[in-house]
């Protein structure tokens, strides 16, 4: 069973109906419990950095999260979801992740044609091999929609780059963990072979 | 590179589309989600349904459509019409929505559009503004609420700049003037506002054809182009649309 970790924080009925296209069972939930047993795990999160963590505390889901990543179960992060794992995060003003690897989550900085938040269909660039974006052609669309991205100080974390002014880190992968900035549950098929990707990671 | 998109916008009354719709594939042209799909299929970058349900109490059929398109359709889903409060916001996101836009409720209570960026995230508080050119005024226009019925003391381009600062991740600008004529969208409103604020604009109201929709980017500096009826009855594809602004240099998702 997969567990979406809900807390409070966006679109998680999307997640879940995504997961139950490509035929997966996905139960959304706050339980620490439910999520030290479930095979799978999902950290989706659509909002504001603090306000996350915030909740991630206040719902006693850090220690889960952390054990999950520590125990290798698969770990998807979407969204927030990637962002959260790194060190801090500066939106509305400085505030502390997970802290499960070493880096920053920067606002875009771009010539003021290009448009903050970066929002649409834009190209994922494949960085390593054996990833949840490995039956993707390279260069293929997924949905985008942020203002922040992250800066991992490990560049061997990098799955996919994508670019909007510079190249960003839009995918990380370490073992059966995968975080990307993208939507998949808004990314149509391409989307969905993702998440059919981590279905069938144990 | 950051493709435009094209996005067609359905008008919902109590859980029916309401415009004409001429899918002739389709069973039931008045269904929400057959139609969201059917778009999806076509090739649509972004879905927005506008709920125009009067009455109060009807207004939970919304989220029963939401909640159903989401089952169906992958792609991003704008839900815009009557929203007045953060719970409104939380039911909608809640029901697979993406992002909520707020029309009259941003000029009565704007504190509603800062409170809603703080807790669910710039990126899915779609400011819309319908504004309409002041007569005899060169490059000017006025902010109208309450779907166009009632005029504010604002001015769209001031008014825009104050939205972003409140936090809005993105403003959907319909032209009064140009909506349902079919003439082309009114650039000069669209730049004037694209320019003004780092957000992305949609252009609303007044495409009849898909050079109306190439205007709308490359003259009118917007990043998504909305359009109803051309797709709805069928005069043009999006793919027809996506083809032309491919031919035109435009980036787009083919």
């Amino acid at each position: 069973m997969i567990a979406i970790i809900d807390y409070d924080m966006g679109n998680l009925r999307s997640v879940q109906k995504a997961f139950e296209r490509v035929g997966a069972e996905a139960k959304i939930t706050r339980d620490p419990e439910v999520i030290r047993v479930a095979s799978h795990v999902v950290l989706p999160g659509v909002g504001a950095f603090a306000n996350c963590m915030a909740n991630l505390k206040k719902y006693k889901l850090i220690d889960p999260i952390k054990e999950t990543i520590d125990q290798k179960k698969p770990f998807l992060g979407i969204c927030l979801g990637l962002q959260l794992l790194f060190q801090e995060g500066e939106e509305f003003g400085t505030h502390e992740g997970l802290g499960i690897f070493p880096g920053k989550v920067i606002r875009f900085k771009l010539p003021k044609k290009l448009k903050v938040p970066h929002m649409g269909w834009n190209r994922i660039h494949k960085s390593k091999k054996g990833t949840l974006v490995e039956e993707l052609e390279d260069g293929t669309y997924t949905y985008f929609v942020h203002s922040y991205h992250v800066v991992p100080e490990d560049n061997g974390l990098i799955a996919t780059t994508t670019h909007y002014g510079k190249m960003f880190v839009s995918s990380i992968a370490k073992g059966n963990l995968f975080a990307c900035q993208f939507h998949p549950e808004k990314s149509q098929t391409a989307g969905l072979k993702i998440l059919k990707a981590f279905t069938i990671k144990n | 590179m950051l493709t435009k998109r094209i996005i067609p916008c359905l008008d919902v009354r109590d859980g029916r589309v309401v415009k004409g719709t001429k899918f002739l594939s389709l069973r039931d042209a008045g269904d929400p989600v057959l139609v969201a799909e059917q778009y999806d299929t076509l090739g649509a970058d972004e879905l927005i349904f506008l709920d125009i349900t009067a009455s109060h109490e009807k207004r939970s059929t919304i989220l029963d459509v939401v909640e159903k398109t989401a089952e169906k359709v992958f792609m991003p889903l704008t839900v815009g019409g009557g929203i007045r409060s953060l719970q409104d916001i939380r039911d909608l996101l809640n029901a697979g929505a993406d992002k909520v836009s707020i029309n009259t409720t941003a000029v009565t209570h704007p504190d509603l559009v800062q409170k809603a960026t703080e807790k669910f995230g710039s990126q899915c508080i779609v400011v819309a503004i319908d504004a309409k050119r002041v007569p005899k005024a060169k490059k000017k226009w006025r902010v109208y609420t309450h779907g166009g019925r009632q005029s504010t003391r604002f001015d769209a381009v001031q008014w825009a700049k104050k939205m972003e600062s409140f936090g809005a991740g993105e403003i959907l600008l319909t032209s009064m003037d140009a909506d349902g004529t079919k003439v082309g969208y009114d650039l000069a409103l669209t730049r004037a506002v694209s320019e003004a604020v780092g957000v992305p604009v949609i252009a609303s109201g007044g495409a009849g054809n898909p050079h109306h929709i190439l205007e709308a980017f490359d003259k009118g500096g917007a990043s998504a182009a909305l359009a109803a009826s051309i797709f709805h009855f069928r005069e043009f594809s999006i793919a027809e649309v996506k083809e032309y602004l491919w031919q035109h240099d435009i980036p787009v998702r083919l």
